[in-house]
């Protein structure tokens, strides 16, 4: 029989490898790049999946499953492994029972992150395998492989992709399916009861391990050597690997699939063995730093290759001097830039509009509502990570407290941010007696990675009715007297609300219930302009809504609605002083929720 | 052969990795290896896409360098504009003369150039722009831009036009099967 061939993105490609490779548990917590690997495993509809309200929580879950016996996976991405670093860095010294992979993905040139950072560094951190497959194909048969390591070296093991694997799609032939079986619970309480006593035996079970894994990385043909031309030889792994071979076809490279510990013997073997010796490695210099420290001869490395964003053929040739190809035409850098933006219809649009005109502070997080930072509403001011929005305010608020200075900060944070890590913020500031306004936009999905379902959504990952959670009484529960709904399309009640919160003293919560437009497809009937009445004040503009333009005609253009894309919020209406905008006679659609 | 790039460029909404995956899949069933990457994410309605599919015996990065795209489809004149730097000297170029605001101008923070098809005709003067919204609607759904795109670079493929063909109508369901054709053929016309 002809085996199976398709087009998988690098994520598709591990997911399936999970169903085919026995895979009993998946979990984890949605972010770019990593997020379609556990949608998959739910459409694949084999294996038990969930998503987690954070990481931490997703690893931890995984390792259960791993103890009673069934193999499993965790997902999420780079900032993600930050989360759950609390359990990753006792699971190395627990170790496993069934194989347990945690997969992270990491996105250099930050297409959809709030920083860089190289999770390579936490398996050497972590000392454990890290695999870094360079497309769709290593991406299926790593997992595999990963999932084989762990048992065998009682070991979680990282696999590690980025965007340009996660994302990209190539041709992947999949393999025989090993059936999933759930192998005996162990009890086995000094391996999994970490008391210092036990932890103790257990760090140097780890030292043991990293040896035999350093003497596996030696002969494993998932460290490959293509010799070619001895002239340049090229060190390199994951994506790096594919633009190595893009720039220098000819080159030789040691092709790195397994990235931690590293194969000492071999690179020295190859280094010897090239005239020119390179390494190629995304953002840090980690092999480079590891290579030197063995006292092997480095000729172009990070000197050369940057530590910031991308690399491509483009970069490596750069790095090796090598010459340029004819360049195209040259970017065209004057044109009107086009940024991400709230979607026609979303609820978002009204609160930020409202805070924008009340120039508060605004302490902001991660998700959709991170894009009212951006012109015109500019109505965020600070981002750090997922939950921060509301223990930064309290501190902020602290702080203007102690200068005896006026002015309640604004927390903005959604809904599935909120479980993920606002809850113990909001928690903290109930408990110190804090003095921030929080707006909670529930629009009850994760919008930002494409709507993934939350403990507010009432559905699990694989599309079974849950538990919803009730975010009022919750907030009450954790102790914060204020806490009131709002309906962010109500602009007048909307900016009245804040500003009561504003004005009255301690911790405020609004909560705003309404449902994501593009998760749940929200369709209204379209507005339009009635140019008799439209000054071309520009006050509607102000929502940054990409449903309204200008006629380009007269020295004071009127504003046009464009229909196609119109999602009849009726928030541009409002801000309309001349009743300009209304509901279009043309306009077509119901609301169907 | 050597490798056959293409990048399709648009705005989120518009259905860019769709038209991405009809390439992609009609490679596959041509017995071709292919690679497909785009940049989503941060990408919500209204933002730019940018998608690259590769085509060849062996295809290794799936990344497309600038200059090197056999190839460019853009579903909206300033975005062609903007990525024009990625075709290499004598690339092909089609893009749907419809535009679409960015945020930038639907806010009165930028205007939208005037001069958008003279800058693309100067760069590339064999570039063609085609009416895809009113080919789309024609065809019985605005949404079909896509595959009036598609349509638009049949002959320009190195792929049997019958085998796109045949991708886009096991991928459409129902009605949309009927809506694809038109559009994949009215784009041909075009």
């Amino acid at each position: 029989m002809k085996a199976e061939r398709k087009i998988l993105s690098g994520n598709e490609a591990i997911a399936l490898a999970f169903t085919d490779s026995g895979g009993v548990f998946a979990s984890g917590y949605p972010g770019t790049p990593s997020t379609e690997t556990l949608e998959e495993v739910a459409r694949l509809g084999e294996v038990y999946c969930e998503w987690a309200p954070n990481e931490k929580v997703g690893l931890e879950a995984a390792i259960g499953a791993s103890i009673a016996g069934g193999r499993a996976m965790a997902t999420m991405k780079h900032v993600g492994v930050n989360v759950a670093a609390d359990a990753l860095l006792t699971l190395n010294y627990t170790g496993v029972n069934a194989g347990l992979v945690l997969m992270v993905a990491d996105d250099p040139g930050m297409h959809s992150s709030q920083n860089e950072q190289d999770s390579r560094n936490y398996a050497k951190f972590a000392k454990i395998p890290m695999l870094d497959p360079s497309d769709s194909q290593e991406a299926y048969d790593f997992l595999r492989e990963g999932l084989a390591l762990s048992e065998r070296f009682d070991t979680p093991v990282m696999l590690r992709t980025t965007t340009r694997i996660s994302h990209a799609k190539g041709i992947v032939e999949r393999q025989g399916r090993i059936e999933p079986k759930v192998g005996e619970w162990v009890k086995d309480v000094p391996k999994y009861v970490m008391l210092p006593h036990f932890g103790k035996v257990r760090h140097a079970a780890i030292e043991e391990r990293l040896l035999k894994l350093r003497e596996f990385a030696e002969t494993t043909p998932l460290n490959r050597v293509e010799m070619g031309d001895t002239e340049l030889g090229i060190l390199t792994s994951g994506i790096s690997y594919q633009h190595v071979k893009e720039a220098y076809p000819d080159a030789s490279i040691l092709k790195l699939g397994m990235v931690h510990p590293l194969p000492e013997g071999k690179i020295r073997e190859f280094a010897g063995k090239v005239s020119r010796f390179m390494i190629v490695e995304e953002l840090d210099g980690i092999f480079e730093e590891q290579v030197r420290a063995m006292g092997i001869r480095v000729d172009v490395g990070k000197d050369r290759i940057p530590y910031c964003d991308e690399v491509n053929a483009d970069v490596v040739r750069a790095a090796a001097g090598g010459g340029g190809r004819p360049a195209g035409a040259a970017p065209a850098t004057d044109l009107p830039l086009r940024p991400p933006t709230f979607c026609p219809g979303c609820a978002h649009r009204g609160v930020f509009s409202i805070l924008a005109k009340l120039k508060v502070f605004v302490s902001g997080d991660i998700g959709c509502y991170t894009l009212g930072a951006l012109a015109p509403m500019n109505a965020m001011h600070s981002c750090i990570c997922m939950g921060a929005s509301i223990s930064a305010a309290h501190g902020m608020a602290k702080v203007n407290e102690i200068a005896e200075r006026p002015g309640k900060p604004v927390a903005v944070i959604g809904d599935s941010t909120f479980f993920h890590s606002g809850m113990t913020g909001l928690l903290g500031m109930a408990y110190n007696g804090g003095n921030a306004l929080v707006v909670i936009m529930d629009n009850r999905t994760t919008g930002m990675t494409g709507g993934q379902d939350n403990p507010g959504s009432g559905r699990g990952l694989m599309g079974q009715a849950a538990r919803q959670v009730d975010i009022v009484a919750l907030v009450k529960v954790l102790g914060i007297e204020n806490v009131f709904e709002i309906n962010a399309y109500d602009l007048k009640e909307t900016e009245a609300a804040i500003r009561r919160g504003l004005e009255t003293p301690g911790p405020y919560v609004l909560v705003d219930r309404n449902p994501c437009t593009l998760r749940y497809r929200v369709k209204r009937p379209v507005l339009a302009v009635d140019p008799g009445k439209c000054t071309g004040c520009k006050a509607c503009l102000k929502v940054a809504c990409v449903a309204l333009g200008l006629t380009a005609d007269g020295d004071k253009p009127k504003v046009r609605i464009d229909p196609e894309i119109c999602n009849g919020c009726g928030i541009c209406s409002k801000h309309c002083r001349f009743d300009a905008i209304a509901q279009s006679r043309a306009g077509g659609g119901d609301g169907n929720l | 052969m050597g490798i056959f790039n293409i990048v399709i460029a648009g705005v989120g909404g518009q259905g860019v990795l769709l038209a991405s995956k009809v390439l992609s899949e009609s490679a596959l069933v041509a017995g071709m290896d292919v690679k497909q990457n785009e940049v989503h994410g941060m990408a919500q309605r209204g933002g730019s896409v940018i998608s690259f599919v590769r085509i060849g015996p062996r295809v290794g990065s799936p990344v497309v360098m600038p200059g090197t795209a056999d190839l460019l489809i853009s579903f909206e004149p300033l975005e062609a504009l903007r990525h024009l730097h990625y075709l290499k000297p004598g690339g092909m170029l089609v893009y749907n003369k419809a535009t679409i605001n960015p945020s930038t101008v639907a806010s009165g923070l930028a205007a939208y150039p005037a001069d958008v098809a003279e800058r693309i005709a100067m760069a590339v003067p064999g570039a063609r722009g085609i009416e895809a919204l009113a080919i789309a609607k024609a065809a019985g759904n605005a949404k079909a831009v896509n595959m009036v795109m598609v349509g638009s670079v049949l002959k320009a493929l190195p792929i049997d036009p019958r085998i796109v063909e045949g991708v886009v109508t096991a991928m459409s369901k129902g009605r949309g099967a009927e809506v694809n054709r038109k559009a994949l053929t009215g784009g041909a016309a075009a």
